[in-house]
């Protein structure tokens, strides 16, 4: 963002400045807390969890807690680890492909109803999914999709919000012209669309795959509707039943903790590599 | 889809070519079209058909025949799950509560937002990008994993903030009457202040420099010229970010869900629109009321975020 302290020109008085720090520092300190308490929490074993501050560290039990996830049920955590980089890259890849084909469509061809499809797009990107989980329910368990890996798969790849960006980034970096000389030099539509288009809107697509990738890694609701098999869940579901199964019988938390702390790792890892388009990223996820 | 083949004439002979001169003339139509089939018949399959058959499912009733043994059956019984729904008081406080929780809650949460924008906005470029990333954290941790944490927050036994409280001499508690809403108010409130201080700075960034200029001339003081000056500026993006976020609000259900799980007796199984609907649907079984649920809460949801945008429209033009 901008070099410029805006407040400049007339030059803010020492007072202003520490009392902007002082709120800065205090809704920081608001914003890190709770993520500090799950990364000490982690640490520690169950007794020691409601024995000790938890905002300190006491004996260092990460170790044991990893062991202990790794246990329970037969490494089942990994499986869901695994799940959820399976549901999240190939969600995410098919819905990047899905959409900027259609962005690409929309974008560079005339065809009656274009216009009218376009605005039945952008609706359907105002749609919450989560009004959506149960209808999709009731057809994916009809046609007995539920509690496959497509009835989570196959939502993902369709995305309306990912053809408006689809659309915007074909109708920016693919010029009519060179589709045109393509035309000339004897290339089929695919072609042109494979070899020319999708490279010219390789960075919208980075973006569209790292919205999507979040999205899903974070999804919790349509999983929840069409998973039954703690086999299939992704992390973020597998973490919600070790949360129902605290209540009923043994004390989980420890592994809820750590196991938190452990999903949260594949993704900030993934944003890490992908810093570059966050920020774009950000501002048009706001859009939808 | 039976349209496929004619556009083609439509696209040369239309004389309306103001939108896109000179395209891809003859070829246009099915090519177009092709390229879109993917999602097509992908948004047949996940939007349309779930939304009809949902509407068709909710036209029926699960009777069960003779004294209640016998197997249930589905009957036609028209719109008598919608005038059910239309005087289920449950469902419609539900609805209430949500949408009023959900106004009180955004403007906390839209007022912090913009407070730290503006303090964003005074201080030096390199403090601004530490801040910014440290405020970011919570809107980076997945919903599901934020609501862990405030769940252990907020638990009578390990919360640090109870033993704090407990060390002082007093004693907190998270549920019950308003300190159920204050506590999920907060854990909504930590997730969204840095997604929409983003969102915030990024519209003060784009406001020219020279608008301060003249205040400044005049002598205004800083924090004068942030409530002037910058805020009047800002509305649109206020307004924006508080639709969106009311409109999300109506569909809350994670976090209460979690919830439930420290304080079940403060939030009940129709706490949310979204957990009756889940509850009616895959704790009682009965599919067919819960569709029509979910239609009804897809129309609230269509009819304010039309309410919203016609508002906005007037006000902002």
């Amino acid at each position: 963002m901008s070099s410029i302290a805006s407040g400049g020109g007339a030059r803010p008085t020492r007072r202003a400045v520490a009392l902007t720090t002082g709120l800065l520092i205090v809704f920081l300190l608001y914003s890190l807390a709770p993520t500090w308490f799950l990364l000490v929490a982690s640490t520690k074993n169950q007794t020691d969890l409601y024995s000790t501050f938890g905002l300190w560290f006491s004996a260092n039990h990460l170790a044991d807690n990893f062991q202990a996830i790794w246990d329970y049920h037969d490494g089942v955590f990994g499986r869901w680890i695994f799940n959820s980089v399976l549901y999240s890259t190939v969600g995410a890849a098919g819905s990047t492909f899905v959409s900027l084909a259609a962005g690409y469509g929309l974008a560079k061809f005339d065809f009656r109803g274009r216009g009218a499809l376009f605005g039945v797009i952008v609706g359907a990107s105002l749609l919450p999914s989560t009004l959506l989980a149960f209808p999709l329910y009731l057809v994916f368990a009809k046609i007995g999709l539920t509690n496959t890996v497509w009835a989570v798969l196959i939502p993902y790849f369709i995305n309306p919000f990912g053809v408006y960006l689809g659309k915007v980034y074909a109708d920016t970096s693919v010029p009519t012209e060179l589709m045109e000389a393509a035309r000339i030099d004897g290339a089929s539509e695919t072609r042109i669309f494979f070899s020319v288009a999708l490279r010219l809107v390789r960075t919208g697509g980075v973006t569209i795959f790292m919205l999507d990738f979040v999205n899903i890694w974070n999804n919790f609701f349509l999983p929840l509707f069409m998973l039954n098999g703690e086999r299939s869940f992704p992390v973020t579901l597998g973490l919600f039943s070790w949360v129902q199964q605290a209540q009923t019988s043994r004390d989980m938390n420890t592994l809820v903790l750590t196991g938190s702390l452990l999903s949260i790792v594949p993704l900030a890892v993934f944003m890490f590599a992908l810093q570059k388009y966050w920020r774009s990223g950000i501002l048009m996820g706001s859009l939808k | 889809m039976s349209t496929l083949t004619r556009p083609a004439q439509a696209a040369t002979d239309s004389p309306v070519r103001r939108t896109s001169p000179r395209r891809t003339g003859r070829r246009g139509a099915y090519k177009g079209l092709l390229f879109m089939l993917p999602f097509l018949t992908g948004f047949l399959l996940t939007y349309v058909v779930p939304i009809g058959y949902a509407f068709s499912q909710s036209l029926h009733e699960k009777k069960s025949s003779g004294i209640g043994f016998g197997p249930t059956r589905i009957v036609f019984v028209g719109f008598a799950n919608f005038s059910a729904i239309l005087s289920d008081g449950t469902f419609w406080t539900g609805m209430l509560r949500t949408l009023l929780f959900g106004a009180a809650q955004i403007a906390v949460m839209l007022g912090i937002s913009l407070l730290l924008a503006l303090l964003l906005d005074g201080i030096a470029a390199r403090a601004v990008r530490f801040f910014r990333a440290g405020l970011l954290i919570p809107y980076v941790i997945p919903g599901v994993v934020s609501t862990l944490i405030w769940l252990f927050l907020y638990s009578p036994t390990a919360s640090p903030i109870v033993d704090i409280a407990d060390r002082a001499g007093t004693s907190i508690t998270f549920f019950g009457g308003l300190s159920t809403y204050l506590s999920l108010g907060n854990l909504l409130t930590w997730q969204g202040i840095g997604f929409n201080m983003i969102l915030i700075s990024a519209s003060l960034q784009a406001l020219p420099r020279e608008l301060y200029e003249a205040a400044r001339l005049d002598g205004a003081k800083e924090w004068r010229i942030a409530w002037s000056v910058k805020v009047p500026n800002i509305t649109g993006i206020l307004v924006l970010t508080g639709m969106f976020s009311l409109i999300g609000r109506l569909q809350l259900f994670t976090e209460p869900l979690f919830l439930r799980y420290v304080a079940p007796e403060s939030i009940s199984t129709d706490f949310t629109p979204m957990l009756e609907i889940f509850d009616r649907a895959f704790k009682t079984g009965d599919y067919q009321y819960a569709a029509a649920e979910s239609l009804v809460l897809a129309v609230v949801t269509g009819i304010l975020a039309f309410v919203f945008y016609r508002v906005t429209n007037r006000k902002l033009s």
